[in-house]
């Protein structure tokens, strides 16, 4: 019982980073817009939310960090990808390298220093609830955080009027435009919001996961979060049970470790990237099916002045 | 509604421009020169001390031209086999996997010479790592064609794949047992070694090897039957199917041959300047030789000479790192930042820059 409740909280650890990521990642594709600078958002978000925890010693503050600093290379991804109608894939790329240049470059001072001790994490009373409350109610608030924005991007997206007119402007710009939406100021909005999750997630990973700094910490993450959201064909519920299946996935190899199997730490490790591989061909096996749930748009730039 | 506006607009362009094609990288790379002194300036350095660190002194000596042509040549490797992949549309962003498995099968071989071996080794070596790239891009086109798998996501989570590989074959089976535990295979004889083609230089013969890819890859497109249908087939996928052309050949054709070249990189910088197996043996040639392809505009001169440029980041980050104590990473920063300003001149190539009317017409 006591293993189980471990895994559980580790799985729930291990996948917040992901769902994080991968929520944000359902609102900008939601709008027609394809990022694959997330992996590079979180490593800038992970280095900006570790200097901001360590210089002021709150959790707190890196995460306002880590989201501002990835709401601003969302922005700049949507100067590039809107603004100049750059290429989105090949600006998503330039937005990975350069985060992992940048995060290298001022994380380099920030290599192997600790952060001050946090208080003891999870909700008062349930974490204490025996079996349960180690297993589920022992996390940093921020795990709860992720869950509450679940049920928040499901119902903006299926609930609101204005989730309407973004998934609309994802759908067809033309028609959100005749209509007089503001394709590119939504799709602008969109991305800053992709931006944000993706450094509330590159924090997570810095301040409260690790809780340090090491270059190439990410670890592709911010990849298995976009793949995550296209295995969940852009449904929040799913993206939620693909993060934390994902998530279960990281943690069952140190579980194996622990239980004295004899397998090279390297190969367990591959298992995350190797069952992204494997999810991905098992479901994209009948593209008509992904298409079906694909934002019509998805990835084509549209210009109004056209 | 309002929406944003701003003073200017971009307006398409009846046809690309052809001036800006050439322009743009340029005009990308005098940019990014910009914002690299104003780095400089920003870290507290004298920018034009800093530049002159960065850019001038690698080229001031016969041995750091060579040491130039060293660090271009697995850029240009996979830079040639990239534009393949992005010619026929393929988004092939793995090319650092394809260098590993590269490094892992020719350096397995490179691992059997023993110190009677002859000279027979290193065309074994490249031949091997050519299999290991070209098997490992292989993986990424049977899963796009079998299972329409995405060959971003694909090629990109088998990177990760072959660096664990690596890592586990130089902590484990290939551990050099007299290497005082540290995690890399032993050194390779001298046979097992690429020739090196500069005296009293480490430049070997993989510079000679990437130069005559970059050939054959102008060759195939000025001459060749198959670069001319994968044109097509990036350009007007319909108009390819309509004229008969294989499009699930032609993808297999572009990763194996990308797969191939970026796998004799990763041979010829282990059977070169690295001279053993060791758990990181690129600083991210094959992200690098991304940058590298779009800045030489897919062409396989524009190649040679982006690939030049990106050695160049490189060398001058080690430089400013020696000299002016600052991080080595510094030459990600340059990669990126030329990349985004390549990506924001392109825009002119399909735009012109229209200034909006001063009177607007009320909605």
């Amino acid at each position: 019982m006591n293993e189980a409740a471990a895994l559980i909280a580790a799985t729930l650890a291990a996948g917040t980073p992901l769902l994080l990521a991968a929520i944000g990642i359902v609102i900008s594709e939601k709008s027609g817009v394809v990022n694959l600078g997330i992996e590079g958002i979180m490593a800038v978000a992970a280095v900006a939310g570790f200097a901001a925890a360590h210089a002021s010693g709150s959790a707190e503050l890196g995460f306002v960090a880590g989201a501002a600093a990835g709401a601003a290379l969302g922005l700049l991804f949507a100067l590039l990808a809107l603004g100049l109608l750059a290429n989105q894939y090949a600006t998503g790329m330039a937005l990975t390298l350069f985060g992992a240049g940048l995060s290298a470059f001022v994380g380099q001072s920030l290599q192997g220093e600790n952060l001050a001790a946090r208080g003891t994490d999870g909700i008062p009373w349930l974490r204490e609830l025996p079996g349960i409350g180690p297993a589920l109610f022992a996390q940093h608030w921020m795990v709860y955080v992720a869950l509450l924005l679940v049920v928040a991007v499901a119902w903006f997206l299926h609930g609101t009027r204005a989730g309407l007119v973004l998934r609309a402007v994802g759908e067809s710009p033309e028609a959100a435009h005749a209509l007089g939406y503001p394709v590119r100021a939504i799709r602008v909005a969109a991305l800053a919001f992709g931006g944000a999750c993706a450094g509330l997630a590159g924090a997570y990973l810095s301040v409260i996961y690790t809780p340090l700094w090491a270059e190439g910490m990410v670890a592709g993450r911010g990849w298995i979060a976009l793949a995550l959201v296209t295995f969940a064909t852009w449904r929040p519920g799913r993206v939620l049970l693909g993060a934390y299946l994902f998530g279960g996935v990281t943690m069952l190899q140190f579980f194996l470790q622990a239980s004295g199997v004899q397998i090279a730490t390297q190969l367990l490790a591959m298992t995350p990237y190797v069952a992204t591989i494997v999810v991905l061909a098992l479901i994209s096996r009948n593209p008509r099916w992904i298409r079906l749930n694909m934002p019509a748009s998805l990835g084509k730039p549209f210009n109004p002045n056209a | 509604m309002t929406s944003l506006t701003l003073p200017f607009m971009l307006v398409p362009r009846v046809a690309p421009s052809r001036a800006m094609t050439w322009l743009s990288p340029l005009l990308a790379i005098v940019l990014t020169l910009a914002a690299g002194a104003l780095l400089f300036a920003l870290m507290g350095q004298d920018p034009v001390q800093g530049l002159r660190t960065f850019l001038w002194e690698p080229l001031a000596t016969r041995r750091g031209w060579s040491e130039l042509a060293l660090r271009a040549t697995p850029l240009i490797l996979c830079a040639t086999g990239l534009a393949l992949c992005f010619r026929a549309n393929i988004w092939n962003i793995g090319a650092e996997g394809q260098l590993i498995a590269g490094a892992i099968a020719g350096g397995g071989v490179a691992l059997l010479a023993t110190a009677t071996s002859t000279r027979a080794f290193v065309p074994a070596i490249i031949v091997a790592a050519a299999a290991g790239g070209a098997a490992w891009a292989a993986i990424v086109a049977w899963l796009r064609d079998r299972f329409h798998a995405n060959e971003i996501l694909v090629s990109l989570m088998l990177v990760y794949v072959a660096q664990l590989l690596l890592s586990w074959l130089v902590h484990g089976a290939w551990k050099d047992p007299d290497g005082y535990g540290f995690p890399q295979s032993r050194l390779f004889e001298p046979a097992a070694r690429m020739p090196i083609v500069l005296a009293g230089t480490r430049l070997n013969l993989g510079f000679i090897v990437a130069l005559a890819s970059a050939l054959l890859l102008w060759l195939m497109f000025a001459r060749g039957a198959i670069g001319f249908q994968l044109k097509v087939a990036g350009l007007a996928p319909r108009a390819a199917r309509y004229a008969g052309f294989s499009e699930r050949r032609l993808a297999w054709f572009a990763l194996l041959a990308c797969g191939a070249l970026a796998g004799i990189a990763g041979g010829v910088e282990v059977a070169g300047p690295v001279g053993q197996l060791t758990p990181t043996i690129s600083p991210g040639y094959g992200f690098a030789a991304i940058i590298v392809t779009f800045v030489g505009r897919l062409h396989p001169l524009g190649i040679v000479l982006a690939a030049f440029v990106l050695a160049q980041f490189y060398i001058g980050g080690e430089l400013a790192q020696s000299r002016l104590g600052l991080p080595s990473a510094l030459s990600g920063v340059y990669q990126g930042l030329l990349l985004f300003f390549l990506l924001a001149s392109d825009t002119l190539i399909m735009n012109r820059v229209v200034r909006r009317a001063r009177l607007v017409v009320a909605q």
